[in-house]
């Protein structure tokens, strides 16, 4: 009786786990877990193999310079990298014509369960599949060149793009909606004026920042053989033409560079 | 005219927001509707043009019944129902001018609207609507620009523009400061004059529905527990409406023959059976 009536004193931080025995017991876990992973592939690594390997990395480097300057050698870069560029417009507009719809679909305060599902369904397998993985598939189905990189960055583009716009439009004033609603306006209406004024800036910002991402993918296809400047980077390390690979590089970087610079400042412009 | 017939709301959580509401507001009365907060003043005005899905029972606007009206049907009866917001839900990033003709959406095409095309005398008389509340020449003006006064101004011609049959307001002057309350319900009472129209009124703000409305609503719990001229609302019929003073344990006698004088000396006002506000007048 006595026992059962002491005040409660002692008080402890109430934890997301259910009790703290649980909390130790995934702690002690992943630390294990984490461990584990280290010995079992770290097992074979010595200081002296990291040595060496920089060893190796600083040897390759300097064996890239100077980098190739030789006309027709350049003209090959730029023609791909103007290809790679080409490849990610295309499939950055494409991507987009395709999202839209899925992204209304997507939102969950405009669409019927099963539309929403549905469309939940489209942006899971575009984001599930490694962007080079569709690229392979890619390839094997409309054979080597820019189409499939373009197909694989296009579907790529959708899943991305699809979901943020979707949470956008989920997180927009329902009562601009509504009340257009109330005035009589058919769905399609209210929509176009009370949810789109809303979503504008922020699907401008996406847009340039996902032409952006495709931008430096369209570099990287082209090592499955989808097209674009990568194919060029390929053929030049697999014939160790390591002055040629620096100029690849350099342009590659120029470009992904150009095109952060310039989706940053449109991004800082509409938001 | 319109005319509510024992309307219920249940929400699907249980609640039941209304019990049963029977009412009519007609010619070109300002009716307000007070009560305490939860009292289902909210749900009652968005059940009239089904914002909310009415339960039961029925709301008849110039004889059309509108709670089992199909979607394409109750979009042509929206058309003559206007409703201003206490948070005034314009389209912040669209012009003053979009949104005012955004109530004119239900007689445009979906390409017309897309292309902000509306016909010549829409947009002459989104300007004359304008002028009259006060906005003249703020058409290009952003609505995220705007006041919370200039703002609700927007609303208003947003709905008088659709040349509605009865203005719902809900809460219209909830957000904003009394002066500017004062200026808004001017309006609204003007409009009712001029385009001689009822106006239905949320209100919280006692002496502000005292001033301005011809009839009083009073519920609470979901109940309508008064309804009646606005001269008729006493400190009882406040006490029932925001205490649920229980007016059961007053003499019946008085309490008969004082609503009866009421009903008498109102045409439009009727004393609802469960309104005897005036009985417990002796238990004060």
């Amino acid at each position: 009786m006595a026992t059962e009536q002491t005040p409660v004193t002692a008080w402890q931080r109430p934890t997301v786990f259910y009790n703290h025995t649980v909390k130790w017991i995934v702690y002690i876990l992943t630390t294990l877990f984490v461990l584990w992973s280290l010995v079992s592939l770290l097992a074979g690594v010595s200081p002296q193999r990291i040595v060496d390997g920089m060893g190796f990395g600083a040897s390759l480097v300097s064996s890239m310079v100077p980098p190739e300057t030789e006309a027709t050698a350049v003209n090959r870069v730029i023609d791909l990298v103007l290809e790679s560029i080409a490849m990610a417009m295309i499939a950055t507009v494409t991507g987009i014509l395709i999202s839209i719809p899925v992204a209304f679909g997507a939102a969950g305060n405009l669409m019927p369960r099963s539309v929403y599902a549905l469309n939940r369904g489209i942006i899971s397998v575009s984001r599930a599949v490694d962007g080079l993985i569709v690229a392979i598939i890619a390839v094997k189905a409309v054979g080597i060149g820019p189409l499939a990189g373009i197909i694989a960055i296009s579907f790529k583009t959708v899943g991305f793009f699809s979901k943020l716009l979707a949470e956008d439009i989920e997180d927009v004033d329902m009562g601009a909606m509504e009340a257009i609603e109330a005035t009589g306006a058919s769905k399609l209406q209210s929509v176009l004026y009370g949810i789109v004024p809303q979503v504008v800036p922020r699907f401008i910002g996406l847009t340039v920042y996902r032409w952006d991402i495709n931008l430096r993918a369209s570099a990287i296809v082209g090592i499955v053989g989808a097209g674009g400047i990568g194919t060029l980077l390929l053929q030049a390390f697999s014939r160790y033409e390591y002055n040629y690979v620096a100029t690849i590089l350099l342009a590659i970087i120029l470009v992904v560079l150009a095109g952060e610079l310039f989706s940053a400042y449109v991004r800082k412009r509409v938001q | 005219m319109l005319e509510v017939t024992n309307l219920r709301k249940v929400y699907p959580t249980g609640d039941e927001a209304l019990k049963g509401i029977t009412t009519t507001v007609d010619g070109n009365e300002i009716v307000s509707m007070i009560g305490p907060s939860g009292a289902g003043k909210s749900t009652f005005i968005r059940c009239i043009n089904r914002l909310t899905e009415p339960t039961e029972g029925e709301v008849t606007l110039d004889g059309q019944e509108l709670t089992r009206l199909s979607k394409t049907d109750l979009r042509k009866v929206r058309r003559d129902i206007g409703m201003v917001f206490q948070e005034y839900n314009l389209v912040e990033r669209l012009s003053v001018m979009e949104n005012v003709l955004s109530g004119r959406l239900g007689y445009v095409s979906n390409w017309a609207a897309f292309r902000r095309n509306f016909p010549q005398e829409d947009v002459e008389r989104a300007f004359e609507i304008l002028e009259t509340v006060g906005l003249g020449g703020m058409e290009n003006k952003r609505a995220d620009e705007l006041s919370g006064g200039q703002r609700q101004r927007v609303g208003i011609a947003r709905a008088v523009i659709q040349e509605p049959k009865i203005l719902l307001a809900d809460e219209p002057t909830s957000s904003l400061d009394p002066d500017t309350s004062h200026a808004v319900m001017d309006l609204l009472t003007d409009i009712a004059e001029t385009e001689n129209i009822p106006v239905l009124i949320n209100i919280h703000e006692v002496p502000l529905a005292v001033e301005y409305a011809d009839r009083i609503l009073g519920l609470h719990n979901g109940e309508l527990v008064f309804d009646g001229k606005t001269t008729a609302l006493d400190d009882h019929a406040k006490d029932v409406i925001y205490r649920g003073a229980v007016p059961e344990t007053a003499t019946q006698v008085g309490a008969t023959t004082r609503s009866e004088t009421r009903a008498t000396d109102s045409t439009t006002a009727t004393a609802t059976p469960s309104t005897p506000h005036r009985a417990a007048t002796g238990e004060d």
